[in-house]
């Protein structure tokens, strides 16, 4: 079945099954390889990608739900000004371990700080609690994200 | 120990690109023929430097520490600095893999001499140029001046003609002193973190070919079954499907287990197409493990002696019938597994006899020779692609998912790239082997440790321990008591086991750190103090093989701890809190980990925050990375203590997902402070050595908070209520 989709700013064809996950349609048919695959239930976050703004498991939201809803994945997260301070400030920090669970991170943290400019440690509990980060770099995600908080907005993107 | 004196490097220059590039290969000392030299510095004529990394990178920052100890000699600025990941080549490389925290003992010394072999050379040649003496130059970020003249030139424009010269003996290069590093022992941010923040393919799992298919491997539930048939016509008729096999064992590829591959032209369609899959298995004679069983078998062993002597000191049963205070107890843990978040996956093409795979794994050169007999060609015709791995802990050490992957290309006659789902995962690990002490210590009327013993109950056949469910006669405090016995009897068990994190410490620490605090408990003493005069026992001797173990430098780690956290001295803690202390050696390093939680009435437990003083010698190559590796191994040894165990139950795994395998989340996680104790001591890996204490710290210091004793993990909070 034929869906169009916008990712990331444009739009995008992709004739697949109805119920094939987005998050399988992001990396298996538009080769964005950023959202991972790490539990396939909603368990991880490894797979989260931002639908209209709301971070969301793309392995169990099926592509036929997505409709007109903008998709944005890691891949796209850096035309975002707040998304450009996330990243920056994960590299300040050298957050990654593996890195395998970060670009769910980012767009998790992205999301709680454009809801939450300044946000407590138990504002970053809540947001992040199902972004789980198997290394365990949680000190360096929290520090992160209160240090993105504080950065300026920068035009120059991680390259 | 000291691992830097048995190995060097072997250089030689070539021109290359306008530029120089010297190959190198790090190899035995002694050994009688050099090893290939195919790794590699290159400086371009625009004065970048690319360095291959060796090792596979599984999250540890080996790609990022070990370029920079080239780096640091060479002379150049780190964002001159690009890094390359080799293929897998032992030939040229030594040893690629990632396991035992060694990259640092191993690769500390020899890789600076490669950088400062190069750095000789360029000087040499912009000396020629000058007509100056050598001795009178001197470098400074990528560029050799020669002061007394005023002239300067950049590597990258001296580089071509430096790659003529002869490369020096490495041994005959004076190294910079410590004092001079610029690079080392400043934090550097890990070199693939632009990538990752902007999610570009890295990961195995990110590979495509052109052509490929996507594979998934259903084996049999119960650990050894067989495939006596499948409905394959029924899974082809699926549209998506381009294939479906029954994979059976091969002879000379013990990793191999038997299965059923079914091969699409999208993963999702493949596992999907999974739910169709009916497979007849045989399933085997394990089918009766379980967990249960296994306990009920330990009870029974526990009340027999141990099958097998581990160490025997002193007369310990004299000991204890002597010994003012007897206290005995029984601690255990189940199996765990790895959990990478990462599934095990593999991509691999085989071609016209030639075969090439992209192996997120720890340890190729495992595979090479089991993917050779399964697919019947030569070890030289494999090329195996190191692909930066998401997770390792161990289980990218075992190369099952190579062998499958090869073997599944081979019969689809396509690139295939093999994804595991979760549950595959967890449930065809191997695991960390679950174990059970029988401990029993004697203590004399001024609270000293006189008698001490261990009957250790873990799994294997015969005489023949399962793989890491060993235990050393070393383990502490062997010899550092005058009466011990250890001992040990197996289980026999269908379950593969293997290395996870800091392998055997990983559970033995809890049991014996544990059960330490609770002798300085019943000795009525401070668990600091008591573990201090253990240390301090006249006459105790190196324990054994492994050797090394240094008294002075555990005391030292316990004593920063103590400073750390004004162990003893702050203002007592609130109703409900805790802190517990523990100490461990292993992977060289030394450790000393104060964890404070609290027990909340229903018995909820919270980790609020975890000291660690460490002492891995006298350079930290990288403090970001180190200090991120010491505070993740912490809170690893946490997640798994609150909540993780895989249950056997028929032969098989219980646990298929994150829901019934927790991972511990951000808000449960807690705040690390990491200190590293500089002594000189040849520079130790950091990789493992800060997990296997992190657990019974906690069980400590849930015992400080609420006055109740874990002796099982995972922590169960249902025995931790208030009555």
């Amino acid at each position: 079945m034929a869906f169009s989709i916008k990712v990331n700013g444009r739009a995008r064809s992709v004739d697949v099954e109805p119920d094939m996950p987005l998050l399988w349609v992001l990396r298996d048919e538009l080769d964005l390889k950023g959202p991972k695959f790490g539990c396939g239930a909603g368990f991880c976050g490894a797979c989260t990608v931002h639908m209209d703004g709301e971070p969301i498991r793309s392995c169990v939201t099926p592509v036929s739900a997505v409709g007109t809803a903008a998709i944005t994945t890691v891949e796209g997260i850096g035309d975002d000004p707040v998304g450009r301070r996330v990243q920056q400030a994960w590299l300040a920090l050298d957050v990654a371990q593996c890195g395998y669970c970060q670009g769910g991170q980012i767009l998790a943290a992205t999301a709680l700080l454009k809801a939450t400019p300044k946000p407590t440690d138990a504002d970053i509990d809540a947001a992040m609690r199902g972004n789980l980060c198997r290394c365990a770099t949680y000190v360096r995600i929290r520090a992160a994200i209160k240090a993105a908080a504080d950065l300026p907005t920068t035009d120059t993107r991680v390259a | 120990m000291s691992l830097e004196p048995s190995r060097r490097a072997f250089l030689k220059a070539s021109a290359a690109g306008g530029g120089m590039l010297l190959m190198f290969g790090i190899g035995e000392a002694a050994a009688q023929a050099p090893p290939a030299l195919n790794a590699y510095v290159q400086i371009a004529p625009d004065g970048l430097v690319t360095i291959m990394a060796k090792n596979p990178e599984i999250g540890q920052g080996v790609k990022t520490a070990l370029p920079m100890l080239i780096a640091e000699e060479l002379d150049v600025d780190w964002k001159d600095v690009r890094t390359e990941q080799a293929i897998s080549d032992p030939a040229a490389f030594g040893r690629q893999f990632a396991g035992g925290s060694t990259a640092t003992p191993m690769n500390y010394e020899p890789l600076r001499r490669v950088g400062a072999a190069a750095r000789q050379m360029l000087i040499a040649a912009a000396a020629n140029q000058w007509g100056v003496p050598a001795a009178e130059c001197s470098t400074m970020s990528g560029v050799i001046e020669h002061k007394a003249s005023g002239r300067r030139l950049r590597y990258g424009q001296i580089a071509a003609k430096a790659a003529a010269l002869p490369a020096p003996d490495p041994d005959s290069l004076t190294l910079k002193d410590a004092s001079a590093f610029r690079i080392i022992g400043k934090p550097q941010m890990g070199v693939d973190a632009p990538k990752i923040v902007t999610g570009q393919p890295l990961f195995g799992i990110d590979v495509t070919r052109p052509g490929m298919l996507y594979a998934v491997f259903e084996k049999c539930p119960v650990f050894g079954g067989t495939v006596s048939g499948a409905n394959l016509d029924d899974v082809r008729s699926q549209p998506a499907v381009k294939g479906a096999f029954i994979v059976k064992g091969v002879d000379g590829a013990p990793s191999l287990s038997e299965g059923v591959a079914i091969v699409a032209d999208s993963w999702w369609r493949a596992n999907q197409a999974r739910r169709r899959l009916k497979v007849d298995w045989d399933e085997g004679p394990t089918v009766g493990d379980s967990s249960d069983s296994f306990a009920v078998q330990a009870r029974t062993l526990f009340g027999q002696p141990p099958q097998l002597s581990i160490r025997t000191e002193g007369d310990v049963d004299a000991a204890f019938a002597s010994a003012a205070r007897v206290i005995e107890a029984d601690y255990a843990y189940p199996f765990v597994a790895h959990a990478s978040l990462e599934p095990q996956n593999c991509t691999a093409e085989v071609r016209g006899g030639k075969v090439e795979i992209w192996a997120p794994t720890q340890n190729p050169e495992t595979g090479r020779p089991q993917v050779a007999k399964a697919l019947g060609v030569d070890p030289s015709d494999i090329t195996i692609h190191l692909v930066r791995c998401g997770g390792g802990f161990g289980r990218r050490l075992q190369v099952d998912y190579m062998v499958e992957a090869a073997l599944i290309a081979k019969l689809a006659g396509a690139p295939v790239k093999l994804v595991w789902n979760r549950t595959d995962d967890l449930t065809h690990d191997f695991y960390r082997p679950g174990g059970f002490h029988r401990f029993k210590a004697g203590l004399a009327a001024d609270g000293k440790l006189v008698a001490f013993s261990d009957h250790f109950v873990s799994f294997g056949h015969g005489e023949r321990y399962v793989g890491s469910g060993n235990m050393d006669a070393t383990e502490f405090p062997a010899s550092f008591v005058d009466n011990l016995s250890y001992g040990a009897s197996l289980i026999p068990t269908g379950v593969p086991t293997g290395p996870l994190r800091a392998p055997r410490s990983n559970a033995l620490a809890f049991a014996f750190q544990s059960f330490l605090d609770e002798a300085a408990h019943a000795a009525g003493q401070d668990p600091l103090a008591f573990q201090l005069a253990l240390l301090t026992r006249e006459g105790a001797r190196p324990p054994g093989p492994k050797g090394g173990f240094s008294a002075e430098r555990m005391k030292g780690v316990l004593q920063h701890v103590a400073e750390m956290t004004a162990w003893g001295k702050g203002p007592p803690l609130p109703a409900g809190r805790g802190r517990g202390l523990a100490c461990y050696f292993s992977h060289l390093g030394y450790f000393a980990e104060v964890v404070e939680a609290s027990v909340a009435s229903d018995g909820q437990v919270g980790v609020h925050k975890i000291w660690i003083a460490a002492d891995v010698g006298r350079q930290i190559i990288n403090p970001s990375g180190a200090e991120t590796q010491a505070q993740g191994a912490a809170i690893d040894g946490v997640s798994v203590a609150l909540g993780q165990a895989i249950t056997i139950v028929k032969g098989r795994v219980a646990q298929t997902n994150f829901g019934d395998y927790p991972l511990l989340s951000i808000d449960r996680a807690p705040d690390v402070d990491v200190s590293f104790l500089i002594t000189d001591h040849a520079p130790t890996g950091l990789g493992e050595p800060a997990l296997p204490l992190a657990a019974p710290a906690l069980c400590n210091a849930i015992f400080a908070a609420c006055g109740k004793r874990v002796r099982s993990l995972p922590i169960d909070p249902s025995l931790l209520k208030s009555t």
